[in-house]
C-alpha cells in the first residue's frame, strides 16, 4: 500500500506516551511516518488530506470482549459485519471469543479465522481460543499449538471455570507460553438461577438475584491463584466495588493481574430494566448505582485497566421472552465510545484515562504492538468529535442484531473516521 | 376484638353507575392501582357479592369473549375466572398450554399472537415467568388480566383477600397484616404487602431466612424470623404455601423442622389477637403449614376467600371490559 494520507489540525491524544499536542498525522505505507506539532510540514505529494479540526486522534480502539456468531450462527453477527460495527465505532481490534459453533479449542479453527477475517473483516480480528476443550470446563486445550496458531490469549467467553483445580492447571500451564487467561469470575453455584442484580429492586419484580459475592468469591479464587502460578490473568468482566477494591488488593501483590469492566456497568445501572426489558438483561447484570459509582472510582484508581463493549448480538427470538427466559447481552462496538465519552462529558472521568483503557492498557495486557499513536506505530487510527450530538438509531446500526441497550439513546461524541493500517475503513456521511 | 357482621344487605346489581371508570386497559398487577382504585374495586366486588350468593347471570358481558390461557396448572383459579365470566353473561373460553420448558417464551409470544387474531375480550394469564403476562399484553389489542406471573404479582389474589379482611373487620388501614411463609417465592406475598402498604395497613413478614428475598424490608414494615414474635398483635395471619419441592433441602432442612416453627397451631395463633383472622391463598398442605384443626377452626376465613374471589374477579372483569356502563 503506497498510499499516503495526512491528518492535519487534530488534538492527538495518545495515552501510551501520554501525548497531547494539535498538529499533523502524516501516514504512509500503513504506518505513521511522522507526528508534528502544529501546522503540517507541507502537504506531501499524492497524500489524501483530512481537515481534522475540532478532532480527537486517537489510536484506533482495541476492544477486548466481542461476541460474534461466526462460525456457527452467522445470522447473529459475521466477522465481516462485526467489522464493520467496530470501524463505525472507532475500534480498530476486536479480540474475539471461543463461544461460537464449533466453540474455538483447536488450531485449524484459529486458522480458519483468522483467514475468515483477512478475507472479510475490515479491522483487526484477534482470535481468543477457548481454555478447556468444548468450553466444558475439564480438559485444557492445546495451549501451545494454538498459540502458533495464532490464539492471543486463552478464555472461556461467556462461561466460568467452576473448579479451582482446572483454573490452577490452566495458569500454571499458560506460564510456559507467557499466554494470558481472560476469564469472567463467576461462582455459578451462587449465580443460580438469578437473572439480574440481587436486592430490592429484583424482589419487587419477582426476579431471582444474582448477588455480587458471586462474582468477588470467584474473582478472589482466581487472583490467589494467579499469585500462586504467576499467571498473566485477565479479569474479564467486573461489576462491584468490592471486585474494584480486591483488584487493587492483589495489584500491590503482582503485575500481572489485570481487569477489565463492561461499559454498560459503567454506564448504566439496574434502575434501566424498567418494566422487564429484557436488552438490559445482562452478565454481569446491571447493578445498583451505588456501585456503579464505586467502579467508576475504580477505573480512576487503576485497579480497573480496561473498558470494553462486550459486544453481543442476539437475535430479536432471544430477546422477546419473559425476562428471566430472554437471553444475555447486548451488542456494543458501535457506541462504545460514545458511551464512555458520557463519563467524561459528566465530569466522572478525564478522557486520558478513558483512552487509555481502550487503547494502550488492552495493548499492554495483550501483548500488541497496536494501542498508540506514535511515530512508527501501525497507522490504526480512530478520529472523533467529542462534542457531536446524534441519537442512537436502530435503522442505522451496522451490527446484523440490534439488541442495543443505548437504542434512542442520546450521545454527545461521535467517530468520524476510522483508519485500520493506513486504510480508511469509515467516515461519518454526516461529516461536513 | 368485634367482627363486623358480613353485610348482605346490599341489593345493588352490580352492575354500573357508581363506581370510577377504570382507566387501565389491563389488570397487571397491584403496584399500577393506587388506593382510590384498590378501593372502587373493592366495592365493585362487595356489589358482585349477592349476584354470586343468589347465582344469578348480568348481562354485562353478553356477546364478549373471555380466554383463560394457563401456562401453569391451577383448577382453583381458572374456575374461579370461568365461573365470574359467565356470571357476567361472557363466552368464556379455557385453554391450557401444555408447557415445553424448552420453548416457554416461544409458546407465549406466538400464543398470544394467535389469539389475538380470534379477537378475544379479554385473556386472563397465568405464567410462571415474572413479566411474562406484562409481555404478553404487549401484543395484544384486548384486555389482559394477570392471574399469576412467577413470583411477581397475582393481583386478584391481593384482591380478594382485602375484601374479606375488609368484610371482617370493617377497615383495612391500621390494621397488622402477618404473611408467614415462603415469603421469597411468592407472587401472592408480594402482591398483599404492595396492596396493603397502599392502604396503609402495617405488614409483617414472618419466615426463616432462607425464604426471605434480598430487599424484603423495603416492601413490609416488619421483618421477623420468630413466629411468636411476629404474631403479637396481629390483627391477621396469612399464611403461605410451602411449595413441596422447597420442603427439603437447604433452603428448609424438612417438614417436620418447618412444621416445628412456622406451622400455624393454636399455640403459635395465641400470640395473635384475640380473634384474628386466619387465611391461606390455597391450596392447603396440612400438616406443614398449618394445623388441620386450625385451617377448619372457628377464626378460619380460608372458605371465604374462595367466595371473594368469584366476586373479586367479576368485578375486575366487570371494571376492564365494561368500560362504557362504569363511566357517569
Amino acid at each position: 500500500m503506497n498510499k499516503r494520507l495526512l491528518i492535519e489540525n487534530a488534538r492527538i491524544m495518545d495515552p501510551a506516551s501520554s501525548t497531547d499536542v494539535t498538529g499533523a498525522i502524516l501516514v504512509e505505507n500503513g504506518v505513521v511516518s511522522e507526528i508534528v506539532e502544529g501546522a503540517a510540514p507541507g502537504a506531501p505529494e499524492k497524500a489524501e488530506r483530512i481537515n481534522a479540526r475540532g478532532l480527537i486522534a486517537a489510536p484506533g480502539l482495541i476492544d477486548m470482549r466481542v461476541f460474534t456468531g461466526e462460525p456457527g450462527h452467522e445470522y447473529r453477527e459475521t466477522l465481516a459485519s462485526a467489522g464493520e460495527a467496530a470501524a463505525t465505532g472507532g475500534v480498530t481490534s476486536i479480540l474475539v471469543m471461543p463461544d461460537t459453533v464449533p466453540v474455538i479449542d483447536d488450531g485449524a479453527l484459529v486458522d480458519f479465522l483468522m483467514r475468515r477475517a483477512q478475507a472479510t473483516s475490515c479491522v483487526h480480528i484477534l482470535p481468543t481460543a477457548a481454555i478447556t476443550k468444548g468450553l466444558e470446563g475439564k480438559e485444557l486445550t492445546e495451549f501451545g499449538l494454538l498459540r502458533e496458531a495464532g490464539a492471543i490469549g486463552f478464555s472461556e467467553g461467556r462461561h466460568s471455570l467452576q473448579s479451582a483445580a482446572v483454573m490452577r492447571a490452566a495458569m500454571t500451564y499458560a506460564t510456559n507460553f507467557d499466554a494470558p487467561i481472560i476469564h469472567k469470575p463467576l461462582d455459578t453455584s451462587l449465580a443460580a438461577d438469578g437473572v439480574m442484580n440481587a436486592g430490592p429492586l429484583a424482589t419487587f419484580r419477582g426476579l431471582k438475584g444474582i448477588p455480587g459475592e458471586a462474582e468477588t468469591i470467584a474473582l478472589d479464587r482466581d487472583l490467589q491463584l494467579a499469585l500462586m502460578t504467576g499467571a498473566r490473568y485477565h479479569a474479564a468482566q467486573i461489576s462491584t466495588g468490592r471486585s474494584a477494591e480486591i483488584m487493587s488488593f492483589y495489584k500491590e501483590r503482582s503485575g500481572t493481574v489485570t481487569a477489565g469492566i463492561s461499559i454498560n456497568n459503567l454506564c448504566l445501572n439496574e434502575n434501566d430494566i424498567g418494566s422487564y426489558r429484557t436488552f438490559f438483561k445482562l452478565s454481569p447484570p446491571l447493578r445498583h448505582e451505588d456501585e456503579r459509582q464505586a467502579v467508576i472510582e475504580g477505573l480512576k484508581s487503576g485497579s480497573i485497566d480496561v473498558i470494553h463493549s462486550d459486544h453481543d448480538p442476539q437475535d430479536s427470538e432471544g430477546k422477546r421472552q419473559p425476562f428471566a427466559d430472554a437471553a444475555s447481552g447486548a451488542i456494543g462496538l458501535e457506541t462504545l465510545l460514545a458511551a464512555a465519552l458520557r463519563l467524561y462529558h459528566s465530569g466522572d472521568v478525564d478522557l486520558m484515562t478513558l483512552l487509555r483503557a481502550m487503547t494502550s492498557r488492552p495493548a499492554e495486557i495483550l501483548g500488541l504492538d497496536s494501542g498508540r499513536l506514535t511515530k512508527g506505530a501501525l497507522a490504526d487510527i480512530c478520529l472523533f468529535d467529542p462534542h457531536y450530538p446524534w441519537i442512537v438509531e436502530e435503522t442505522a446500526i451496522r451490527s446484523r442484531s440490534r439488541n442495543t441497550t443505548f437504542e434512542n439513546a442520546r450521545m454527545m461524541g461521535k467517530v468520524m473516521t476510522t483508519v485500520v493500517g493506513g486504510r480508511i475503513v469509515f467516515r461519518e456521511e454526516a461529516d461536513a | 376484638m368485634v367482627r363486623r357482621k358480613p353485610d348482605t344487605s346490599d341489593t345493588e346489581t352490580g352492575a354500573s353507575g357508581s363506581f370510577l371508570p377504570f382507566r387501565h386497559p389491563h389488570l397487571l398487577g397491584i403496584a399500577q392501582l393506587d388506593p382510590v382504585e384498590i378501593v372502587d374495586l373493592l366495592d365493585r366486588a362487595e356489589a358482585m357479592i349477592p349476584i354470586s350468593r343468589q347465582r344469578k347471570t348480568l348481562p354485562n358481558l353478553a356477546g364478549k369473549t373471555q380466554i383463560n390461557l394457563f401456562f401453569e396448572n391451577s383448577t382453583r383459579t381458572q374456575a374461579s375466572f370461568e365461573i365470574a365470566g359467565k356470571r357476567l353473561g361472557a363466552t368464556v373460553m379455557n385453554m391450557a398450554v401444555r408447557t415445553s420448558s424448552v420453548a416457554k417464551g416461544e409458546t407465549l409470544i406466538d400464543t398470544a399472537a394467535t389469539l389475538n387474531a380470534m379477537q378475544p375480550d379479554a385473556i386472563v394469564v397465568r405464567h410462571g415467568s415474572s413479566g411474562a403476562v406484562e409481555l404478553l399484553s404487549q401484543k395484544v389489542e384486548c384486555a389482559v388480566l394477570n392471574a399469576g406471573d412467577g413470583t411477581h404479582e397475582h393481583p386478584t389474589q391481593a384482591l380478594l383477600d382485602a375484601l374479606t379482611i375488609r368484610r371482617h373487620l370493617g377497615r383495612l388501614n391500621g390494621l397488622t397484616v402477618a404473611i408467614c411463609g415462603d415469603i421469597a417465592n411468592s407472587r401472592v406475598a408480594r402482591s398483599n404487602l404492595i396492596l396493603l402498604g397502599a392502604m396503609q395497613a402495617r405488614t409483617r413478614v414472618i419466615a426463616p431466612k432462607s425464604l426471605l428475598p434480598r430487599g424484603v424490608e423495603q416492601m413490609a414494615s416488619e421483618v421477623f424470623t420468630d413466629m411468636r414474635d411476629g404474631l403479637k398483635g396481629a390483627d391477621v395471619v396469612m399464611m403461605l404455601r410451602l411449595q413441596n419441592e422447597r420442603a427439603s433441602g437447604r433452603l428448609i432442612p424438612s417438614v417436620r423442622e418447618y412444621y416445628r416453627f412456622y406451622g400455624l397451631d393454636a399455640e403459635k395463633l395465641s400470640y395473635a389477637n384475640k380473634g384474628a383472622l386466619v387465611m391461606h391463598p390455597g391450596p392447603m398442605n396440612r400438616g406443614v403449614e398449618i394445623d388441620p384443626a386450625i385451617a377448619d377452626g372457628p377464626q378460619s376465613v380460608i372458605t371465604e376467600q374462595v367466595e371473594m374471589g368469584v366476586a373479586v374477579r367479576m368485578a375486575v372483569l366487570d371494571a376492564l371490559l365494561n368500560k362504557e356502563n362504569g363511566h357517569e
